[in-house]
């Protein structure tokens, strides 16, 4: 659903929401996003990710976003929730599961990246986060795209059925007007 | 001293780094991030890196100077350390952090205040280094001279 929207933004840029604790970090992700052509938000908890998303149920609150998130990337060690429970709250989640979401960790932890990947995140990734990981990771992501958009696209084709039923009734409110002017 | 002989001594004295294992190659990814329209990022983020680096320190000499020590204070203060200063490529700050935390993990206090100090000596070491790094950066520039990122590689 987050991906089928790729096609119309302007730019086909992805929006990365990177949350992460650690200040230094915060701007190491960023760059590293931005010089990979991706537009950021950056935010220092799960909490204040969820408040951006406007998962954080509070009454009527529709979130601080403006763009649309194609990319969750988190830290996993982060005081308050962590970036699994950050994971876990947003595959719970009706209007957010789709979004891709990647755990990054200073601390290669078998059973950790297990149980990330799991609950359903798309990657990890182990700190310090290198330029040719987030080149890695935006292919993955845009592959996973356009897989998206050519999912759709064959849906389309594979049921002429659907087109010929809504001709149908086209074909059908077309009989009868000329049937009309026949009788008029 | 002319230009080139300038070149020669920043390249020199980076691989320097290089070599004592005082910086990684974690430090190379960082001017492949500066660009024409963030062409101030490694200093800006070396910087962020210092300043956030004297808060940590000076909180856990705080938490280590209690009475009764606090290791679920000490242990995330080493952590957050241990990950910016990896994240810069500072290793050998990296490397006194990881050691350090073997020691919370121990509940060691006496080990810990000796870890403390000799991660301090680590971070005074590099971010000394790093200031004068920037400074012949700075020489450099000012005579006219350009800093490309394969200066900084190799």
């Amino acid at each position: 659903m987050a991906l089928g929207d790729l096609s119309s933004s302007s730019t086909s840029e992805l929006h990365v929401l990177a949350v992460d604790d650690s200040i230094v970090d915060r701007k190491v992700i960023e760059r590293l996003l931005r010089i990979s052509a991706c537009k950021v938000t950056t935010v220092e908890s799960g909490t204040r990710a969820l408040q951006y998303l406007g998962l954080d149920g509070d009454k009527g609150s529709s979130g601080l976003k403006d763009l649309k998130v194609n990319l969750i990337v988190t830290d996993y060690s982060m005081p308050g929730l962590t970036g699994y429970e950050l994971l876990k709250k947003i595959k719970e989640s009706s209007a957010f599961r789709e979004i891709p979401v990647v755990i990054m960790s200073s601390e290669n932890i078998q059973p950790r990246i297990e149980q990330c990947m799991t609950e359903g995140a798309e990657d990890f990734l182990l700190k310090p986060v290198k330029l040719a990981d987030v080149k890695r990771l935006k292919e993955l992501i845009m592959r996973g795209g356009e897989a998206e958009q050519e999912k759709t696209s064959n849906l389309i084709i594979s049921s002429p059925k659907r087109i010929l039923q809504n001709n149908f009734f086209f074909n059908i409110f077309f009989i009868i007007t000329i049937i009309v002017i026949f009788i008029a | 001293m002319e230009l080139g002989q300038m070149q020669k001594s920043l390249q020199d004295y980076t691989k320097s780094l290089f070599v004592e294992g005082i910086l990684d190659s974690q430090f190379l990814q960082l001017p492949q991030l500066q660009d024409e329209s963030n062409s101030d990022f490694v200093s800006q983020v070396v910087s962020l890196f210092f300043q956030d680096s004297d808060r940590i320190l000076n909180d856990l000499s705080l938490s280590l100077d209690q009475k009764v020590v606090d290791f679920e204070k000490v242990d995330p203060y080493v952590h957050q350390l241990k990950g910016s200063s990896s994240s810069i490529g500072a290793q050998r700050v990296k490397n006194a952090c990881v050691v350090f935390r073997s020691f919370c993990e121990q509940k060691n206090v006496e080990a810990c205040h000796r870890c403390l100090q000799q991660v301090k000596q680590e971070y005074y070491l590099v971010k000394n280094r790093l200031e004068t790094l920037f400074k012949l950066e700075q020489q450099i520039v000012a005579s006219g001279g350009m800093i490309s990122a394969m200066d900084l590689g190799f």
